[in-house]
């Protein structure tokens, strides 16, 4: 008997007893189901971190100022210290010092109320030079950005955020032109930005206000005027990222001239960041994936379980085929194949459910599930081979079976 | 020595001797149910094999069929020491050289008439086509040429019967094994199928009948009567050409 005709006869078997098949292939349904979905998930998750941090900019290196310690020994954390000034910007954009840098963007910031007529609107200020929109990946929905000119000259310019152009003025295209006052000095609104989404870390980073670097060191006062909060540097590519961060932590050391122990500024990549996400979303889908094949082993001994009745029940049948002519391995082929055939099932129907659920759970959990039809695939083979695993035992008991003892059971 | 069936150029189909099987049952105990027999069926005979219940009718049945290994002796098949093969020689010899009738029948209930018959030459490796051909001359010839599509629910006994019959004769064994063939038949379906018997028998095969019942035995060429696990002289049966040892 060719393994065409034990497919045939497997086939048949199974489909004898429909609600028995199905009944069996819950189990294998439910594991499958479980775990397309948890993939699902986990990916979603994955590509939505990813989606954040790239929105962020790829390629891209942020140096924030040191520690400062107060007089009283308390001390701040990163960033808290004025130690990143423009002349750090400044030594950075030197290409022999740093060639594999494309692009530094310093950045002041701070937060300040913004007034429109009788409307008032308090975001946050971010205070920089025209590379800002290359290195922070970013373009304008309308107007232009302000040029190096109006940096050197502190021009009274600025660049609202989608969200907060839509707050302050009706729309987004009729802000340009319009003047906001902060702190009683007013601004002329020169463009809007594109909108970006949430960062990775949860600030909406469509809520700001852009404008040269030496303007907003003058409105927000205090300290130095070249004093800058975080420092952005673009490597010329994703493979120059280490090289770029080996030359802008050499030339801030040299140029504060400290070591890497007494280092007074923290420099981070995206890579980080990526690679920290990343692995967290991994271990979750690990997790839950391990729950998921937990109970693939369990519909696998329900398969298993119910192929053992099976061949109590066809007993008569084992006998006959044997006393026709069939071998040991013909009647364990059979059965093995009927097993796989449960599994098969149970593993189309349980991706039938988990393509089902990933429509319905983002609805429901508002987390994104992307299914991937190379998981979708390797799952039906999963299931298969679960399947075949579990009809090997009862096949072989099968096997085994004397012919004259199966016959003789009434 | 017990030699049935034409004489001079048949060929030797099975070849018993001094045949013995002891089981051992649950409880301890030890049965002899074949006590040195000895058999030779040649080509084209019709023998019937008699004797009530616990002669060992039905363990001779199965060491003939390559059911069941007998304790000590030798059985020969079609030439072969069928106690030399394993499992896969056995397989193949019920495949090829046996065809078995058994009283229930035996039908896989799911499968029509012309896919039971097809069964034993699935196992044989026959192509599709090839096997479909055969199964429905192989019904044609037990009269059954109009049933082929229908399942044994939807058949008579003596039709189920003849299907089964067909079902044997599909792989042109060399012998034709029935158990007692008409023990679930009415009279009339019982005339059915032995009349099936005498054409086979007179196209040349060989068939071996194991029955209890007197008129089947009656419709055989030669009759043996088997007691206590040895064939002794049969009561009462006219013209029987067994002989005792």
């Amino acid at each position: 008997m060719n393994l065409l005709d034990t497919a045939h006869s497997a086939v048949e078997a199974v489909a004898g007893h429909r609600l028995r098949s199905l009944l069996t292939t819950l189990g294998i349904l439910i594991g499958i189901a479980a775990v397309t979905l948890t993939v699902g998930l986990g990916q979603g998750a994955q590509e939505r971190v990813s989606e954040q941090i790239s929105a962020l900019g790829s390629n891209l290196l942020i140096v924030l100022p040191g520690s400062s310690t107060s007089t009283t020994g308390v001390r701040g954390g990163a960033g808290s210290a004025s130690t990143l000034t423009t002349r750090d910007a400044a030594a950075l954009t030197d290409r022999t010092d740093a060639p594999d840098v494309a692009a530094v963007a310093p950045v002041t910031s701070g937060s300040a109320t913004l007034v429109a007529g009788t409307t008032n609107w308090r975001t946050t200020l971010a205070g920089t030079t025209p590379s800002w929109t290359a290195v922070r990946d970013r373009t304008l929905v309308t107007g232009r950005f302000f040029t190096q000119a109006e940096v050197d000259a502190a021009a009274p310019v600025v660049v609202l955020g989608p969200l907060t152009a839509q707050d302050l003025f009706p729309s987004a295209a009729s802000a340009v032109g319009r003047t906001v006052q902060v702190d009683g000095t007013p601004l002329t609104v020169v463009g809007v930005l594109a909108p970006e989404g949430t960062s990775a870390s949860g600030t909406s980073q469509d809520d700001t206000a852009v404008l040269p670097q030496t303007t907003a060191a003058a409105l927000l006062g205090g300290g130095a005027r070249t004093r800058i909060s975080t420092l952005y540097v673009e490597a010329t590519g994703p493979a120059a990222l280490s090289a770029a961060y080996q030359e802008v932590d050499r030339t801030l050391l040299t140029l504060h001239g400290v070591t890497p122990a007494t280092a007074d500024f923290t420099l981070t990549s995206q890579q980080a960041l990526v690679s920290t996400a990343t692995a967290t979303a991994h271990t979750l889908t690990v997790l839950l994936g391990g729950v998921a094949g937990l109970s693939l082993l369990v519909g696998g001994i329900g398969v298993m379980n119910i192929m053992l009745v099976s061949v109590t029940e066809r007993v008569r049948e084992i006998g006959l085929r044997k006393a026709i002519g069939a071998s040991p391995s013909a009647i364990r082929r059979q059965f093995v194949l009927e097993a796989g055939l449960l599994g098969v099932g149970g593993g189309v129907l349980g991706v039938a459910l988990g393509v089902t659920g990933a429509e319905l759970l983002p609805r429901v959990i508002g987390q994104p599930v992307d299914l991937s039809a190379t998981a979708t695939v390797a799952a039906v083979g999963v299931s298969l081979v679960v399947g075949l695993v579990a009809g090997v035992y009862p096949a072989h008991r099968a096997a085994r079976l004397a012919p004259i003892d199966a016959l003789r059971s009434q | 020595m017990t030699a049935v069936g034409p004489e001079g150029t048949g060929r030797t189909v099975l070849d018993l001797r001094d045949a013995v099987k002891t089981y051992t049952t649950g409880s301890g105990l030890t049965v002899r149910a074949l006590v040195g027999v000895d058999l030779t069926v040649r080509e084209g005979a019709y023998l019937a094999i008699t004797g009530p219940s616990g002669s060992g009718k039905s363990t001779l049945m199965h060491v003939l069929g390559c059911l069941d290994a007998l304790t000590t002796g030798s059985y020969r098949l079609d030439g072969v020491e069928v106690g030399a093969m394993d499992e896969y020689g056995l397989a193949a010899a019920r495949n090829r050289l046996i065809g078995f009738v058994f009283q229930q029948f035996h039908l896989l209930p799911g499968l029509s008439a012309v896919r039971n018959v097809e069964l034993p030459l699935a196992y044989a490796g026959v192509g599709r086509a090839d096997r479909r051909a055969r199964a429905v001359a192989a019904l044609e010839r037990v009269g059954l040429g109009d049933r082929t599509d229908h399942r044994p629910g939807e058949l008579s006994g003596g039709q189920q019967q003849r299907v089964a019959v067909a079902r044997a004769l599909v792989t042109e064994p060399a012998l034709l094994l029935a158990d007692e063939p008409t023990g679930n038949l009415d009279s009339a379906s019982t005339e059915d199928v032995l009349d099936l018997f005498d054409e086979l028998h007179a196209a040349g095969r060989t068939i071996v009948v194991i029955t209890h019942e007197q008129d089947v035995a009656a419709r055989a060429q030669d009759r043996l009567h088997l007691r206590d696990g040895r064939f002794t002289p049969p009561p009462v049966i006219a013209g029987a050409t067994g002989v005792a040892r």
